[in-house]
C-alpha cells in the first residue's frame, strides 16, 4: 500500500465522525449504511463465486481422474489369483461397468449429499477415510504453517528494514536456497543427520510415523511432538521463504513513503515506526499469501508426509492415485479444493475490513 | 500530509506476538521431547519396551498400507501376510522345499473318482477366545465364499471348482469338486471362526478392525492396528505348532524405502525388505554396517519380455495394434538372441539376480525347467541377423526393412516406477539398434490400460510365483482371455493355444506330483519355444535385519531363501530374539549426548525468548517516555 490510500481512509474516518449525509432524498442512506450494504453485496458475490467454483470442482474431479490411463480393478488385484468372473464381479460392484453418464449423475447426486462413495481399496466410506487422516495432516501442516508464517513475517520485516545489510543478504539467500530445495530430499537429509545420527550428532528423533504406539496420556503428547520435530522443520525450512520474500518486498515498497518520514519527524523511535506504521500497511499482500497457504494446510504435503510416513491426507491421496481409487481421489480432490476455495473466500471477505478500498 | 496512525496498530503487533509465541512454544515442545523422561529416538522400540515390560518385539518396516484386515477382502501382500499370522490354513508349505504339510488339517486325501476330498481337522487348535476350532469353521468359511459375492473378493478363485463343502463331524471336512483339481493342498484360504463371523452383516464393508484382540488361531493374535501406522500382533502361546519366540511382532509403516533403511540402521526397526528387493545401493550401504545382516535369497519372481501375439477376446475377436512382424517366430527369436543377459545381470541388477530361462523360478525345484542345448536361445547377434534375413527383414543402410518397404520399428511397454525396466530398455535400444531394429520405450506409471487394449508390441513382464504353479500357468490359457475387447481379464498377454490349454488341463487333473511336474515342465518348454515369452532373469530377494535384535530367523527355502513374503508364517514364527546387552551401549551413549543437546536447545530457546521479551518491554517503555 502507498500513501495514495490515505485520502480514502481519511474520508472514511471523516464520514464516520461527521454523522449522516447532509442532503438527499428521504430514502437516502448514510454512508455507513451504504458501505455496509456494499460490503454485504460484495460478500454475497464472493460466496456465490465460491459455490460456483465448488460445483465446477465437483464436475472436474469426476472427469479429471478418469483421464488417468489405468484400470482400478486390475491394479487392485494385480499379482493375485483372480478369475475373469471375479474381475467382472468387482467391476460391477464398483459400478465401473455402468455408462459414463450414469456414473457421473450418481456421483454428483451423492456428492451433493456429502456421500463420496466407498473406497475401492479400503472398503470404507471415503469421508470416513478423510476424517480419519485429517487430524494428522492438520497437526503437522498446521503447526508448520504457524511457524513458517511467523518466521517468514519476522525475518521478512527484519531483512527489509535492514535492506542491503549483511544479514539481509544472508537471510534472503538462505531463504531462496531452502525454497529451492526439494522437500523430500531435505527430509531424508534430516533423517540421516538427526534421526539416525552422523559423526558426533546422535540420532535424536524418530525416523518416521506419528507415534511410537506405546505411550498414553501426556507421554503420548510428548511422543507425538517428538515425532513432529523433523517433518515440521522440513516444512518450515522450505516454506518460510515465500512469506519472507513477500513481506520483504512489500515492506520495501512502503519504506520510501512520506508518512514514514512524518512519523520519524515526530520523533518516534525507528522500531515504533516499523511496527506501528510500516508493517501494518505492508501486511496486506502477506495476508493474502497466508490465506492461500492456509487453504493448503488441509491438502497436506504429499512428499513430506511420504518421507516421514505421516498418516495424513497427503499420503492417502498418493495411495488413492496409485490404484487409482476413484471415489477416494475424487473425494480428496474435492476436500482439498474446498479448503483452498474457502480460505480464499475468507480472505476476500476479511480483506475489506483491513483495506477499505476493496469491496466498494 | 496527515499522518495515518493505523486504527488497529496494536492488533497486528499482538497477532505477530501470538504467532511468535506459538512458534516458540512449538519449538520448546519439540526441544522438550529430547529431555530426560521422554524416549529418545536412538533407543529402538524393542529396547524401550524391554525396559518397560520385558517384552521382546520384532518390528518389521513395511511399505504397504493394510487395505483390509478381513481375509475375505484383503488383496495386498501385507494384509494377506497378516491373515497368515492370524488364522490357520488347512495346509501349509514346508519351509525346506515348499511341499504341502499339515496346517489346520492333519491329512487330506481324494476319493477314487478324484472328485471328493476329505480333510482331517486337528483337535488341538483353539480360537483365542477359548473355543475349539473345528471342521464346521472351515466348512462355513468356504460356503460363505461360495455363496456370498461380497465374501469372494479375495479368495473366490479357490472355490470356483467346488460343488459342495460339508463338515460331517468336528474333525472331518469334505469338499466335493466339479472337476478333478490337483491344487487341493494349496488352498491358501484363511479359516475364520464361524461363531464370530456369522454375526457379520455386510461382508463387503466389514474390515475386521474394530474390536481388538481379533479372535484367531494362528501363531499370532492381532492386538492393535492404526491406519498407516502399525499392526501389532502378540504371540499365541497356545498355538498348536508351538509359541513364537518373540512376544510381539509389529509391522510399522514406512512409505519411503530410504527412510525404512535409515530406521534399520538406527535400530528403530528389526527388519526391512524391499518392494520387492532393496536396491543395490541400499544393500551395499548396509553390508558394512555393524549389527546388520543383509540377506539375499533366490527370488520368487521372474523378469521377462513378452510380445503381443495378437490381442483377442474369448470368442476370437481381434483388437489392438501389435506389430505383425512379431507374429513371425523367427523375428521373436532374433530379438531374444540379441540380448546379452550376463551384461544385464551384471550392470542392471548388479549381481542381485540369476540368469533366466524357464517360467518357474528355480526356487521351486520340483517345477524347475531348463532348455536343452539345442533348444537354448543364447546370446548370438550374428545368428539373430541371419534369422531376420530369413524372415524377410533385410538390412538397408542401418535399418531392417520388410518386404513392404517399411522399417522394423517396435514399441516396448515399461513400468515408469521400475528403474530396471528403464535401464534394460536402453540396452535393448542399443542391441536391437545394431540389428537395424528401431525401439521406442514407452514408460508409464500404469501399463495395464495399453496392455489390456493390446496396444503394444513388447512389454516388460514379471510375476511372483506361488509354490503351486497353477495360477501363473493359468494366465496363458484361452479361458483367461477377456470377454470384451480392452476389458480387464485374467490373461497376461493374450496367449491362446490348443496344445498349451490341453497341457494345462492335464496338469490340473493330475494327482501324482511327479507326473504333474513333468507336464508343468512341458508347458514351460512350449512357452519358451513359442517365443511369446522370454524369461531374462530371476531377481533375488534382498532384505536386511538387525542381528542385535534378531538372533536367528528362518529363510524359505531354509538353506538360502528369503524372509519377507514367505509362503507360510515361518520367518516370524521362528525368529529368536537376540540377548539383551549387545548393541545397547551405543544407544545409551548417543542417548546421553542427545539429552545434552536437548538441554542446550531448551536453554537457547528459553534464553532467546527471554531476550526478545526484555527487548520488547524496554521498547514499550521507551515509547511511553
Amino acid at each position: 500500500m502507498t500513501a495514495d490510500s490515505t485520502p480514502a481512509l481519511v474520508k472514511q474516518a471523516d464520514a464516520d465522525t461527521d454523522g449522516p449525509a447532509p442532503a438527499g432524498p428521504p430514502a437516502a442512506r448514510s454512508p455507513r449504511a451504504r458501505d455496509t450494504k456494499a460490503y454485504l453485496r460484495y460478500v454475497a458475490a464472493k460466496i456465490l463465486g465460491a459455490a460456483v467454483s465448488l460445483f465446477a470442482v465437483l464436475v472436474t474431479s469426476f472427469f479429471l481422474f478418469r483421464l488417468i490411463p489405468s484400470d482400478p480393478v486390475k491394479q487392485m488385484t494385480g499379482g493375485r489369483r483372480v478369475s475373469s468372473e471375479q474381475l467382472e464381479s468387482l467391476r460391477h460392484q464398483f459400478g465401473l461397468d455402468q455408462p459414463m453418464w450414469k456414473q457421473f449423475t450418481s456421483y454428483v447426486g451423492d456428492a451433493l449429499t456429502g456421500d463420496f462413495g466407498t473406497s475401492y481399496q479400503f472398503h470404507a466410506p471415503v469421508m470416513d477415510k478423510i476424517v480419519e487422516a485429517l487430524p494428522a495432516t492438520l497437526l503437522l501442516t498446521g503447526t508448520a504453517y504457524v511457524l513458517y508464517s511467523a518466521l517468514g513475517l519476522w525475518l521478512g520485516t527484519r531483512t527489509a528494514w535492514r535492506n542491503g545489510s549483511t544479514s539481509d543478504r544472508f537471510n534472503t539467500a538462505l531463504a531462496l536456497t531452502l525454497y529451492s530445495v526439494p522437500s523430500f530430499w531435505l527430509g531424508l537429509l534430516l533423517i540421516i543427520v538427526f534421526a539416525v545420527g552422523i559423526g558426533p550428532i546422535p540420532g535424536m528423533f524418530p525416523t518416521g510415523g506419528l507415534e511410537s504406539g506405546n505411550e498414553t496420556g501426556f507421554a503420548y503428547v510428548l511422543d507425538v511432538a517428538h515425532h513432529m520435530v523433523l517433518p515440521v522443520i522440513t516444512l518450515v525450512a522450505v516454506g518460510y521463504a515465500q512469506t519472507l520474500l513477500v513481506m520483504r518486498s512489500s515492506l520495501l515498497d512502503e519504506m520510501g513513503s512520506d508518512y514514514l518520514t512524518t512519523a520519524r519527524a515526530k520523533g518516534l523511535r525507528d522500531d515504533s515506526v516499523r511496527r506501528k506504521h510500516a508493517v501494518p500497511n505492508a501486511m496486506l499482500p502477506t495476508f493474502t499469501l497466508m490465506f492461500v497457504n492456509l487453504g493448503h494446510v488441509v491438502a497436506g504435503q504429499i512428499l513430506v508426509e511420504t518421507v516421514f510416513s505421516w498418516p495424513g491426507l497427503g499420503g492417502l491421496f498418493y495411495q488413492g492415485l496409485s490404484v487409482p481409487d476413484l471415489p477416494l481421489v475424487q473425494g480428496l480432490f474435492f476436500v482439498f479444493a474446498t479448503a483452498v476455495i474457502l480460505a480464499n473466500t475468507l480472505a476476500d471477505v476479511l480483506y475489506p475490513l483491513l483495506d477499505p478500498r476493496v469491496g466498494r | 500530509m496527515v499522518e495515518r496512525v493505523p486504527p488497529h496498530a496494536a492488533q497486528p503487533r499482538s497477532r505477530l506476538r501470538i504467532l511468535l509465541a506459538s512458534g516458540a512454544a512449538a519449538l520448546g515442545l519439540a526441544a522438550a521431547s529430547v529431555v530426560p523422561g521422554v524416549p529418545l529416538g536412538a533407543a529402538s522400540p524393542q529396547q524401550a519396551q524391554a525396559a518397560d515390560s520385558g517384552k521382546s518385539t520384532l518390528t518389521v518396516a513395511v511399505a504397504q498400507s493394510v487395505d483390509s484386515l478381513s481375509p475375505f477382502l484383503a488383496q495386498k501382500l501385507l494384509s494377506t501376510s497378516v491373515s497368515r499370522l492370524m488364522y490357520d490354513f488347512l495346509t501349509n508349505y514346508d519351509v525346506k522345499d515348499n511341499h504341502a504339510i499339515p496346517g489346520l488339517a492333519t491329512k487330506w486325501e481324494p476319493s477314487a473318482d478324484k472328485l471328493t476330498w476329505t480333510y482331517t481337522i486337528r483337535s488341538d487348535s483353539k480360537w483365542s477366545d477359548g473355543q475349539q476350532a473345528t471342521a464346521e469353521d472351515a466348512a462355513w468359511t468356504f460356503n460363505k465364499i461360495m455363496t456370498d459375492e461380497a465374501a469372494a473378493q479375495s479368495n473366490g478363485s479357490f472355490v470356483t471348482n467346488f460343488k459342495k463343502v460339508t463338515a460331517p463331524s468336528p474333525t472331518k471336512l469334505v469338499i466335493e469338486l466339479k472337476e478333478p483339481q490337483a491344487t487341493m493342498a494349496a488352498l491358501d484360504v484363511p479359516i475364520v471362526p464361524k461363531h464370530v463371523w456369522e454375526k457379520v452383516g455386510d461382508f463387503s464393508k466389514f474390515n475386521n478392525d474394530t474390536k481388538f484382540p481379533i479372535v484367531g488361531n494362528g501363531p499370532f493374535i492381532l492386538t492393535d492396528y492404526k491406519v498407516d501406522q502399525y499392526v501389532k500382533l502378540k504371540a499365541n502361546k497356545d498355538f498348536w505348532r508351538g509359541s513364537p519366540k518373540f512376544d510381539e511382532v509389529v509391522f510399522k509403516t514406512y512409505k519411503d524405502q530410504d527412510a525404512a533403511v535409515a530406521a534399520l540402521r538406527k535400530g528403530e526397526v528389526s527388519f526391512v525388505a524391499g518392494s520387492p528387493a532393496l536396491t543395490p545401493a541400499q544393500a551395499a550401504s548396509l553390508k558394512g554396517e555393524k549389527n546388520v545382516k543383509v540377506n539375499e535369497g533366490p527370488g520368487r519372481r521372474f523378469f521377462a519380455l513378452a510380445t503381443n501375439p495378437g490381442a483377442q477376446t474369448k470368442d476370437g475377436k481381434k483388437f489392438g495394434n501389435g506389430n505383425k512382424a512379431l507374429l513371425d517366430q523367427k523375428v521373436r527369436q532374433a530379438l531374444f538372441l540379441s540380448i546379452d543377459r550376463d551384461t544385464l545381470i551384471d550392470k542392471v541388477f548388479q549381481g542381485h539376480a540369476v540368469n533366466g530361462a524357464g517360467y518357474i523360478p528355480p526356487r521351486f525345484p520340483a517345477y524347475k525347467w531348463e532348455p536343452s542345448a539345442s533348444q537354448k536361445l543364447g546370446y548370438g547377434p550374428a545368428k539373430a541377423a541371419k534369422l531376420l534375413d530369413q524372415a524377410g527383414y533385410k538390412l538397408k543402410g542401418d535399418q531392417r526393412v520388410g518386404k513392404d518397404g517399411k522399417p522394423l520399428d517396435l514399441r516396448i511397454l515399461c513400468h515408469a516406477t521400475d528403474p530396471n525396466d528403464k535401464a534394460i530398455g536402453k540396452y535393448l535400444k542399443e542391441w536391437w539398434g545394431k540389428l537395424g531394429i528401431g525401439l521406442k520405450v514407452d514408460c508409464l506409471d500404469d501399463v495395464s490400460v495399453p496392455w489390456y487394449a493390446g496396444e503394444y508390441d513388447l512389454a516388460f513382464d514379471g510375476w511372483s510365483v506361488n509354490p503351486d504353479p497353477d495360477f501363473v500357468l493359468g494366465i496363458h490359457t484361452c479361458a483367461a482371455l477377456p470377454v470384451k475387447a480392452k476389458a480387464s481379464a485374467a490373461t497376461d498377454n493374450f496367449i491362446c493355444d490348443k496344445t498349451y490349454d490341453e497341457l494345462y488341463k492335464k496338469q490340473l487333473a493330475e494327482y501324482d506330483p511327479a507326473k504333474r511336474a513333468d507336464i508343468v515342465k512341458q508347458m514351460q518348454s512350449w512357452l519358451y519355444d513359442s517365443g511369446y515369452m522370454n524369461v531374462i532373469a530371476y531377481p533375488n530377494a534382498v532384505e536386511a535385519y538387525r542381528t542385535d535384535q534378531i538372533k536367528s530367523i528362518s529363510t524359505m527355502p531354509e538353506a538360502a531363501g528369503n524372509i519377507y513374503g514367505q509362503d507360510g508364517y515361518w520367518s516370524w514364527w521362528s525368529a529368536v530374539p537376540a540377548g539383551s546387552g549387545d548393541g545397547t551401549d551405543n544407544d545409551s551413549g548417543s542417548g546421553s549426548t542427545g539429552i545434552v543437546i536437548g538441554i542446550v536447545v531448551v536453554v537457547v530457546v528459553l534464553a532467546g525468548g527471554g531476550f526478545l521479551l526484555m527487548r520488547r518491554r524496554r521498547t514499550t517503555a521507551d515509547d511511553r517516555e
